[in-house]
């Protein structure tokens, strides 16, 4: 038995398994472990000799993966890897039921939907305001599942590209200052804990946007799970929100029908009617 | 008034239009400019209300004054409802503020009718022009536009709008002239006809080269359900006209919902969810499956199943079609079984040029086997021709009675 150290990412990953396909060194006889771990994994200094040829959609399912907090998933990639590489398979990634490939594209999706939820759930907050310049400086705090921020950074960039922020989360930090996008290591709490002044509008406008008559709580909770409620200034309204929309629903439904008011004297509602008239000879 | 009374109304307000799509745009992002924004791609929903709605733009009206009498809304000039109006500068500033934060991905505006279209219209292109032009705002902007508007004020808003919609409301004249005197399917046809000429020219211009091409992509429309008699053949033929005559990018169907200030005309009851549910299905099928209205729906049962969705309600009337055999059936085919969807359908494709495909492959696939096993051979399973041909089949499918009651008390809740 082999201990590798997988390092923390695709790229330390992928010159280990580099490696080890290298000396045919198949997957059953290979842990995957973080040094300082049970056995003493060792890190692999990356090969010398020309690249292996590796489908190039194996590269892009492997850089998701990798942002996976699933501590297996190094080990599962080198096995499609091998499959790939070494067993002949070529096809392996085509063939979505194939139990190993089920579980990397589990992940894969898993990782997505987080990049996806982060680029949704991110609320930045007002720092200050640059008295020269007038250039604004947000700041986030964002607890992420997988270790997504640097995938999900490049959003922000675009996005935001002409104000300065930056991102704090348990599993790495980003930073953009107009022309560099810098990553820095997680840090345990949230240094943003003060409200943002915009917050008591945005409850204003959820308050208001919801519609009593169609509660569908399961739907919401299934796209925008309770995890993320602690950092969403808007979701500590849910509960009232679901708790009195029985009470607002029959009240609508007791009320008593408004006659119809008469039409007013205006020459423009004149004009409509005598268009729709002409519209139906 | 306050900002946040003025929000609270003119949101409130705005809640009964279903669309929220901020997807489909042109590409863009403000690396080169000196605003905020990028569109392009899946659009992104910020958030989402108990009513399982997502919040993607902050969806106002401009003001909810409004001349005409429409029975199912709440802003009609015969309602009793609160009014406000919003400056165009409090708009635009409330727009960057919620984009900056990032909780929208842009606005959707819409407005009462003030004094008369072309007037409401340039107010509603005011704010798209101060957002575009002062501030270089480059996120999703969906303008609503009024059919009697004259065609050169709805072409500037499609300049500054990604997406453009028109609401038809009902599907017939006679029901317009009942609940909506003011409106007519004629005009807003019309309109939607110069758009959808103006949508075209944008794209043969942009396919041409022309990467500068300002303009919206894309116009959609809304339909209430439950406001009058149309049956669901009414909607879905309608909508079936709409996406091949008009290019819809999406119809949407809004379930008529309680309101308060309710209308003489138009009592309200509880909204039809489960059939507004239904027909989204239906109009998928119709998009993305091959399946021709006729097939959903024939005069003799103009309406949809509620009970099951209408891809099994389909396959329980054709059972003479199947069980189809996965390994060689057409995508055509496939798309038509229910329990798979256009992505496993997809997977299916290119797993069997490789292996023969068996349940535990499917179950992988995540597809739901109690729904697919009556109607697909697989290598390891074929239905008994009694599955098939028992009336039981429709029972083995519907929804456990207890199930029926709590999905009914959720939605009416």
């Amino acid at each position: 038995m082999k201990c590798v150290d997988p390092g923390e990412n695709f790229a330390s990953w992928r010159d280990a398994a580099r490696c080890l396909l290298e000396e045919n060194v198949p997957p059953r006889e290979v842990l995957w472990e973080k040094a300082g771990g049970l056995f003493s994994a060792a890190r692999v200094e990356p090969p010398s000799s020309p690249r292996l040829k590796v489908p190039a959609a194996f590269v892009g399912l492997a850089e998701s993966v990798s942002c996976h907090r699933e501590p297996s998933r190094w080990a599962l990639l080198y096995q499609i890897l091998w499959r790939v590489v070494r067993g002949g398979e070529r096809h392996l990634l085509s063939i979505a039921s194939d139990p190993d490939m089920a579980k990397a594209r589990t992940l894969e999706k898993n990782v997505h939907r987080e990049i996806h939820k982060m680029h949704a759930f991110v609320r930045f907050k007002l720092i200050d305001t640059d008295a020269a310049n007038g250039r604004e400086r947000y700041a986030a705090w964002f607890e992420p599942e997988h270790f997504i921020v640097e995938a999900g950074a490049p959003f922000f960039k675009k996005r935001f590209a002409n104000m300065d922020w930056s991102i704090f989360t348990p599993k790495g930090c980003v930073h953009w200052n107009g022309t560099l996008l810098t990553l820095t290591p997680g840090i345990p709490s949230n240094p943003v804990e003060n409200p943002d002044a915009l917050e008591a509008a945005w409850r204003v406008y959820y308050r208001s946007i919801f519609n009593p008559a169609r509660l569908k709580v399961k739907m919401m909770q299934t796209e925008m799970p309770k995890r993320y409620w602690k950092n969403l200034p808007e979701a500590d309204l849910i509960e009232e929100l679901i708790g009195n929309s029985k009470h607002r629903v029959t009240n609508m439904l007791a009320e008593e029908p408004r006659p119809v008011k008469p039409r007013p004297k205006n020459a423009y509602l004149d004009k409509l009617r005598e268009l729709t008239a002409e519209e139906s000879l | 008034m306050e900002l946040d009374s003025k929000l609270a109304i003119l949101a409130d307000a705005a809640k009964y239009d279903a669309s929220c799509a901020s997807s489909g745009a042109m590409r863009g992002n403000s690396l080169d400019g000196k605003g905020v924004g990028s569109t392009g791609g899946a659009g992104i929903c910020h958030s989402y209300t108990p009513d399982g709605r997502c919040i993607s733009l902050l969806k106002v009206l401009l003001t909810n004054l409004c001349i005409y009498d429409c029975h199912y809304c709440i802003n009609r000039r015969s309602s009793n409802v609160r009014r406000a109006a919003f400056t165009a500068e409090e708009v635009v500033k409330l727009t960057l503020d919620f984009y900056k934060r990032n909780y929208i991905e842009g606005l959707f505006l819409s407005s009462g009718i003030i004094r008369n279209a072309d007037y409401t219209m340039e107010q509603v292109i005011a704010v798209a022009r101060t957002l575009r032009e002062i501030h270089d705002f480059r996120g999703y902007i969906h303008l609503k536009t009024i059919p009697e508007a004259s065609p050169e004020l709805i072409e500037t808003a499609a300049r500054y709008a990604d997406r453009i919609s028109i609401n038809l409301e009902l599907p017939t004249q006679k029901s317009l002239d009942v609940l909506a005197p003011e409106k007519s399917i004629v005009r807003t046809r019309h309109a939607m006809g110069r758009i959808r000429n103006k949508l075209d020219e944008a794209h043969e211009r942009r396919k041409g080269g022309d990467k500068k091409v300002r303009h919206a992509t894309g116009q959609s429309t809304q339909v209430i359900v439950g406001a009058d008699s149309s049956t669901d053949a009414d909607f879905l033929a309608q909508s079936d006209d709409l996406y091949g005559n008009y290019k819809m990018r999406r119809v949407y169907y809004s379930a008529f919902s309680p309101i308060p200030e309710p209308s003489s005309i138009l009592p309200i009851k509880a909204p039809p969810l489960i059939r507004e549910h239904r027909l989204y299905q239906a109009d998928w099928l119709m998009r993305f499956y091959g399946f021709k209205t006729t097939e959903i729906l024939s005069p003799e049962t103009p309406n949809l199943d509620l009970e099951l969705d209408p891809k099994l309600a389909w396959a329980l009337r054709n059972r003479q079609d199947f069980p189809v055999d996965i390994q060689t059936a057409s995508r055509e085919i496939l798309l038509r079984v229910p329990g798979l969807g256009v992505r496993n359908v997809e997977r299916i494709l290119n797993i069997r040029r490789f292996t023969r495909i068996r349940l535990a492959d499917l179950m992988r696939l995540r597809v739901s086997l109690p729904k697919v096993q009556p109607f697909l051979k697989t290598a390891d399973h074929n239905p008994s021709a009694y599955l098939l041909d028992a009336d039981s089949l429709r029972a083995r499918f519907l929804p456990k009675p207890q199930q029926l009651e709590l999905f009914a008390a959720d939605e009416m809740r």
